[in-house]
């Protein structure tokens, strides 16, 4: 029985989501072993929810135990003092397995820890079987390529993709709180949040939109997406774009969706002059309903898609807007 | 200043991932080759520090010998020179890499001062395992950021920007530094062909590094079996939009 450890990254005075599904995801490996988890947190005052509560409020996630470090260089993000104290706990512990969630921060903690612990780390994972070697199944390529690997350290070190599990509550009663102020290095808080500038936000996220109007390379201008944003504008959408049309300077990185852009999980895509590359598509993959505007019927996006218009997009799309607006007697 | 870019090249994939017969790698015989996105914001990232700051960027690569293309394209972009560590195909896993990269940056140190910034992708295109900047920033003992979508050097230090919710987390690092870059942190220039020409001639150091035991050892690909949809098609042109607005109508969309 391994003792697996968690980290815990959290949002809104409770465990972040990716958080929550790790900790369901340490309960299914540890088989038994118990689960221990780390919130790290600044002094108390500040917080809107104490973060012993939110120690304590593990245990929804299974954790029996929660590790809560408190020290004042925590009030901002400091990745090299987290995995310090990650890395200390898990030899305190001595954890077998050490888990985080497969975020940027979760990624970049725990690489820092296993690289201090000098042990090897797959980001990413779907599953995950302990042994000698630790077989892992871990995502490559934003997901649409998975990877079956031998993880051969004396502790495993390992972050759980996003929704590799649905996070599920156990009837159980508060984790046990351990708060302790930890020891840290000054070499550990040179690379810390040092200051926040807010940037103006407005309009749609693309991340939360629930329709998001597309437009590719078949778009063929940063002015052929007046017509896009149009329909958008009329469907209360976000608007997107493919990777063709950023690097080409037509739109900002902003609107990129796709494996290096951005995720969306939209009721409805409208992908218009898109060709649905690979990558493209691991970051549509959420999206309920696909419409494809494309006009090679053989496109790759034909095989994600649920409706299609085979078409000149510069055709279709301005008389889509046009019949919204007839129907709504606009 | 002296900028080190640490680029991987990966396959051009583009419709769908068709794997080798022992299911140990993409099938390329009808693919081409690119550096991953973020690295190549990096490289943007490199030339333009040089422009600004003058000194010399190198860019690297562990890779096949057919990666020299990717080393050319960076070099295409005003990097000064080249560092190949040439690999025979098989995959070299995070550690390995940090190892011969960490090897590569001490002798060129050695030989031709320190860098002031070691640049890397935020992940790498292919097999994204969030870790080597991480690493060998831990093995030469200087700080490290990852995610990052702005970057300034002044005075010795790097201000380098994290988006977080509603605005912009700032670090500030001491150099020497290493920084792992995200794509969209600028909007990457296309070489000229005088850039092209002069690639040619630039000085590709070339070494043959060995390959350690794994402790992160790929066996097996496997694509995922997403449900191959059979679009609806609603038409053809602009007389298809009565059908679009229909099932718009009926998704609960307007
Ligand atoms: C590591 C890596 C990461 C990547 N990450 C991303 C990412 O995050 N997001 C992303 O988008 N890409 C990403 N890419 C790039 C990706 O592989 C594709 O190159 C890109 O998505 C292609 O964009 P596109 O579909 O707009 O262009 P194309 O592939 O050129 O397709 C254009 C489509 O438009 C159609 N078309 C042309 N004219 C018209 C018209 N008048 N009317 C209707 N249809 C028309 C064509 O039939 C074609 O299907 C990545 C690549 C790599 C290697
Ligand atoms: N084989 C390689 N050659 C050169 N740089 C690499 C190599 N592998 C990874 N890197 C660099 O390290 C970054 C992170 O890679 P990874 O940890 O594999 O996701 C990449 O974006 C590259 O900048």
């Amino acid at each position: 029985m391994a003792t697996a450890l968690v980290l815990v990254t959290t949002a809104d005075g409770a465990a972040d989501d990716v958080s929550q599904q790790a900790l369901t995801f340490a309960r299914g490996l540890a088989a038994g072993g118990p689960v221990h988890a780390l919130v790290v947190a600044g002094e108390p005052g500040a917080e809107g929810v104490p973060a012993e509560a939110v120690a304590a409020g593990l245990g929804t996630w299974g954790a029996a135990q929660a590790h809560l470090a408190r020290h004042p260089a925590f009030e901002t993000f400091a990745p090299d003092a987290i995995a310090a104290v990650l890395t200390e706990l898990a030899a305190r512990l001595d954890a077998g397995v050490v888990i985080g969630p497969g975020t940027e921060a979760g990624n970049t903690v725990l690489a820092r820890a296993a690289a201090r612990d000098g042990q090897p780390f797959a980001a990413n994972c779907t599953a995950v079987t302990l042994g000698s070697p630790t077989q892992v199944t871990r995502q490559r390529w934003g997901g649409t390529l998975q990877e079956e690997a031998a993880l051969r350290g004396d502790r495993a070190f390992f972050t759980v993709a996003p929704h590799a599990v649905s996070a599920a509550a156990v009837e159980a009663s508060p984790a046990a709180v351990d708060a302790f102020t930890p020891d840290i290095d000054d070499a550990d808080l040179i690379v810390r949040v040092v200051d926040r500038v807010a940037a103006a936000v407005g309009g749609i996220s693309l991340a939360e939109a629930k329709v998001v109007v597309s437009g590719g390379r078949g778009v063929g201008s940063a002015d052929g997406f007046r017509p896009i944003e149009e329909l958008a504008g009329l469907l209360g959408a976000a608007v997107g774009c493919s990777r063709a049309v950023t690097i080409s300077g037509w739109r900002s990185h902003v609107d990129q969706v796709g494996q290096t852009g951005t995720k969306i999980a939209p009721n409805l895509y409208i992908a218009a002059g898109i060709s649905g590359a690979t990558q493209h598509m691991a970051g549509a993959k959420g999206a309920k309903k696909i419409l494809a505007i494309n006009k090679d019927a053989e496109a790759p996006i034909m095989a994600a898609a649920d409706y299609a218009v085979i078409g000149d997009l510069h055709q279709v799309v301005p008389a889509i807007s046009a019949e919204i607006r007839r129907v709504r007697g606009t | 200043m002296k900028v080190l870019v640490c680029i991987k090249s990966v396959p051009a994939v583009a419709g769908r991932i068709t794997l080798t017969a022992d299911a140990r790698a993409i099938d390329t015989k009808h693919l081409g080759f690119a550096i991953g996105p973020h690295e190549e914001c990096a490289v943007e990232e490199a030339v333009r520090l040089i422009e600004a700051h003058g000194g010399e960027a190198v860019v690297l690569t562990l890779g096949t010998a057919g990666a020299l293309e990717q080393l050319r394209d960076a070099l295409a972009l005003g990097i000064a020179r080249a560092i190949h560590l040439v690999t025979d195909g098989a995959e070299w896993d995070p550690e390995s890499t940090t190892a011969a990269i960490v090897d590569a940056i001490r002798a060129d140190e050695a030989a031709s001062g320190p860098f002031d910034l070691v640049l890397v992708g935020n992940e790498a295109g292919d097999s994204a395992d969030y870790q080597v900047g991480v690493r060998i920033g831990r093995a030469l003992g200087r700080p490290v950021v990852t995610a990052i979508k702005g970057l300034s050097v002044a005075d010795g230090r790097a201000r380098c920007e994290q988006e977080a919710s509603g605005g912009r987390d700032v670090f500030e690092l001491p150099l020497p530094a290493v920084v792992g870059v995200l794509e969209g942190i600028n909007l990457p220039r296309f070489p000229s062909v005088p850039g092209r020409l002069r690639a040619k001639s630039k000085p590709v150091e070339v070494s043959e590094p060995a390959r350690p035991a794994q402790r992160l050892e790929m066996q097996r690909l496997v694509v995922p079996q997403g449900a191959a949809k059979q679009a609806v098609v609603l038409g053809q042109g602009a007389d298809a939009a009565p059908a679009v607005v229909e099932v718009l109508a009926n998704l609960g969309v307007i």
